[in-house]
């Protein structure tokens, strides 16, 4: 006797909207906005006096920064708590979600920091504040990710998905500020700070659109990547019907 | 939901109680409420391993539960005791819905094949500290006489660990019985007991259904369940097939074995 | 007979006394079976005579190595007593009994942690005087300082750890994601925990270390608070 009024927790509405094979045109429009973007910091910004050409690198180094750790990790970690709150699953999906596309983009600010570090200062690496943290930020996104993979059964592997998260974000401002006391030579923010910014129009136009490059990227990577969780999540639970 | 022939053997036999579907309940005589299930569902990831059980049971009741592997037994006791939520329905234990506070905790038993019982403390120090968790005022006379009545009180300062399998199925039912649970759930609680154990097992359950506590008891031997049972039920693919009251007799056991059965395999058939 | 008549008499016995009952459990079973702790007791004993012999005392004395040593121990032979807590609860699925007891959640978490607070001091107890000998250093009042540090230091230990002990006892990979968890987690710990007894050990006056020790009391809140609050959403339900 099968359970036949059984029926997937995942809504037809949720299923993908895509036409199956289609074209995903949000990520074509990113890829094509990161193409442009990248043209226009190499040969039509100006050079930096100081620094050099290496400072280009900044142009993917801070939205990189900027959008893993506010608008992928902690909106990860406020959709941790929600989950606990609410046991809905989509909300475990989009933390899944956000901490991997996060991590992607976290990977890229390591991955350009030390070169640009090495050129400015001298040195690969440095312990300070904001290197530090996010350094342990890419370990703990890394631990949730391979948590997650160890754990075969849904709900559980929200529910405990969820505490870590949670944990995660109430570590981030501990790490910062202890780190914090020792000196730093991170350069200060350059956009942010109460003087003027010190960057010519150009390179100011150039950091926007990239911005606004990587953020659209982020976009479309954040949507396949959720369409993706909730597709195989789809699969599972029909596989277990079928059992 | 056709009949099988020798079902007139069962007198006592519950109807359908959703009109078709096919799902049984049990439901308790006279009695007070003690246990009442109503539409207990329970999913895991998409599939459901309890598909709608409800069922009631009075003081002095054993339910035995029988079903293959798989049914959804182990599950729906869980949910009996208020260590699962169910995704649908409730649980309600003595007028209190489950999982309970503290004092509602208190009023249930677990047995299983897993002895819950820590290896390196001895008999003793194991069911002393299942009674003080438990509340139980003098925890070490407690343990004691629970020890006793399972026939393993020569064995009480022994390492659990040194025991033989069976011994510590033993202490693991003194474990369950030595705060004198008002509900008992039992699954699979004979494994690995030999004549001895079982046989002192079936006494103390007996005492227990004697004195008002209510049972259900998920068991691969029907004799067994059987000869405890005031009701026996069949459950496949998580609903109740099949319920029974126990005749005046008692169960007969070959024929249950026969229905049993029939109902088994023509549902894998 | 009415359900009424069949009770003994049942006198709940409070969050302290569940705690204390729970934390003893423990401390019994680890003590007889000696696994973790003879364990942690090498590990410590074997990391400072190594440590000694990797650095050139030349340019580095060993009061500076020292506090290094003493952390590294603290970080991981606390590990190895925090992977065991769940693990003897899970054997014989004692904790299924436990949980369907009158015992509290929280008494389950706070008694567990207990155990491995008096775990980590103990280790950290046989270290501490280990480092003293080995390492040349001179006795006083400021190791009484260090102790208290190590305290509220192992405080933040324990909570974080036996939460995701919980955690990952039951996965696939629990003995490779325990660690792999926590360590960032110790990190807030140990830097500010080695700052100061960096500066204790230099012979500094303890008003210099406040600042740190502030912030390992504010970690050891939040997470005391966070992980009891947590620890609930770790058992299934």
């Amino acid at each position: 006797m099968t359970s036949a009024s059984a029926s997937p927790t995942i809504q037809n509405s949720e299923r993908s909207s895509e036409m199956p094979g289609g074209i995903d045109w949000l990520l074509v429009l990113a890829l094509v906005a990161f193409a442009a973007v990248t043209v226009r910091s190499l040969v039509y910004t100006p050079i930096e006096v100081r620094q050099g050409i290496a400072q280009k690198i900044f142009y993917v180094h801070v939205p990189a920064a900027v959008i893993s750790l506010y608008v992928s990790c902690i909106p990860s970690a406020i959709a941790s708590v929600m989950y606990l709150w609410l046991k809905d699953e989509r909300l475990d999906r989009i933390a899944e979600s956000l901490a991997e596309v996060g991590l992607v983009f976290l990977t890229m600010v390591l991955t350009s920091g030390p070169f640009w570090g090495k050129t400015t200062w001298g040195t690969w690496w440095q312990w300070d504040a904001r290197l530090t943290t996010t350094l342990f930020l890419w370990f703990v996104l890394v631990g949730y990710l391979v948590m997650r993979g160890a754990i075969e059964e849904a709900e559980a592997r929200a529910r405990l998905s969820a505490v870590l998260g949670t944990m995660i974000g109430l570590l981030v401002p501990f790490i910062h500020l202890t780190v914090y006391l020792f000196p730093t030579i991170h350069p200060a923010p350059v956009i942010l700070a109460p003087q003027k910014p010190q960057m010519s129009s150009e390179m100011l136009i150039t950091l926007l659109s990239s911005f606004g490059a990587f953020v659209v990227l982020y976009a479309a990577l954040l949507r396949r990547r959720y369409r993706w969780a909730t597709a195989r999540d789809l699969q599972q639970q029909l596989e277990n019907q079928r059992a | 939901m056709s009949v099988p022939a020798h079902e007139s053997n069962f007198p006592s036999r519950v109807a359908a109680s959703d009109g078709g579907a096919g799902a049984f309940e049990v439901r308790s005589d006279g009695a007070s409420r003690v246990l009442e299930a109503v539409g207990l569902v329970r999913s895991f990831s998409g599939r459901k391993a309890v598909n709608g059980v409800s069922l009631q049971l009075g003081a002095g009741k054993c339910l035995a539960l029988f079903g293959p592997n798989g049914a959804g037994k182990t599950t729906l006791l869980r949910m009996l005791g208020g260590q699962l939520r169910p995704t649908e329905g409730h649980v309600e234990l003595l007028g209190h819905r489950l999982p309970g506070d503290a004092a509602t905790r208190h009023l249930v038993g677990l047995i299983s094949h897993h002895t819950m019982l820590y290896a390196a403390l001895t008999a003793h120090e194991n069911v002393v500290f299942a009674a003080e968790c438990q509340g139980v005022r003098d925890a070490g006379a407690a343990s004691t006489k629970a020890l006793e009545r399972l026939r393993v009180s020569d064995r009480a300062d022994t390492a659990v660990r040194l025991l033989s399998r069976g011994l510590q199925q033993r202490v693991s039912i003194a474990r369950a019985l030595v705060h004198r649970p008002q509900l008992l759930l039992l699954d699979e609680p004979y494994t690995g007991l030999d004549e001895v154990g079982a046989s002192a097992l079936t006494d103390a359950l007996r005492e227990l259904l004697a004195d008002g506590a209510t049972l259900v008891l998920v068991t691969h031997h029907l004799g067994e369940g059987l000869a405890l049972g005031t009701q026996a039920a069949i459950m496949l693919d998580g609903r109740l097939v099949r319920s029974d009251a126990a005749p005046n007799g008692g169960f007969d056991s070959s024929a249950y074995s026969n229905l049993y059965r029939s109902l088994v395999t023509r549902e894998v058939a | 007979m009415s359900p009424a008549a069949l009770k003994v008499d049942y006198k709940p016995a409070g969050f302290v006394r569940d705690t204390l009952r729970i934390a003893r459990k423990d401390l019994i079973i680890e003590f007889r079976t000696r696994s973790a702790f003879f364990s942690a007791a090498v590990f410590a004993v074997l990391s400072v005579v190594i440590f000694r012999f990797t650095w050139d005392t030349a340019s580095l004395t060993t009061g500076d190595l020292a506090p290094g040593v003493l952390w590294v121990i603290f970080t991981f032979s606390g590990l190895l007593g925090l992977n065991r807590s769940f693990g003897i609860e899970l054997a014989d699925r004692g904790l299924d009994a436990l949980l369907a007891s009158p015992v509290s959640r929280e008494a389950v978490f706070a008694g567990k942690a207990l155990a491995n607070f008096v775990f980590v001091c103990a280790v950290q107890l046989l270290t501490m005087p280990a480092i003293a000998l080995f390492y040349n250093l001179p006795a006083g009042e400021y190791w009484f300082a260090v102790l208290g540090v190590v305290v509220m230091a192992a405080i933040g230990l324990v909570s974080v750890g036996t939460l995701f002990a919980a955690m990952t006892s039951n996965t696939r990979m629990s003995e490779l994601l325990l660690p792999m968890l926590a360590l960032p987690f110790f990190v807030p710990i140990v830097i500010p925990a080695a700052q100061a007894s960096t500066s204790l050990m230099a012979g500094r006056p303890i008003d210099e270390v406040i600042g740190w020790c502030k912030l390992l009391a504010a970690f050891d809140i939040v997470f005391v608070a966070a992980c009891t609050a947590a620890f609930p959403f770790t058992l299934e339900e």
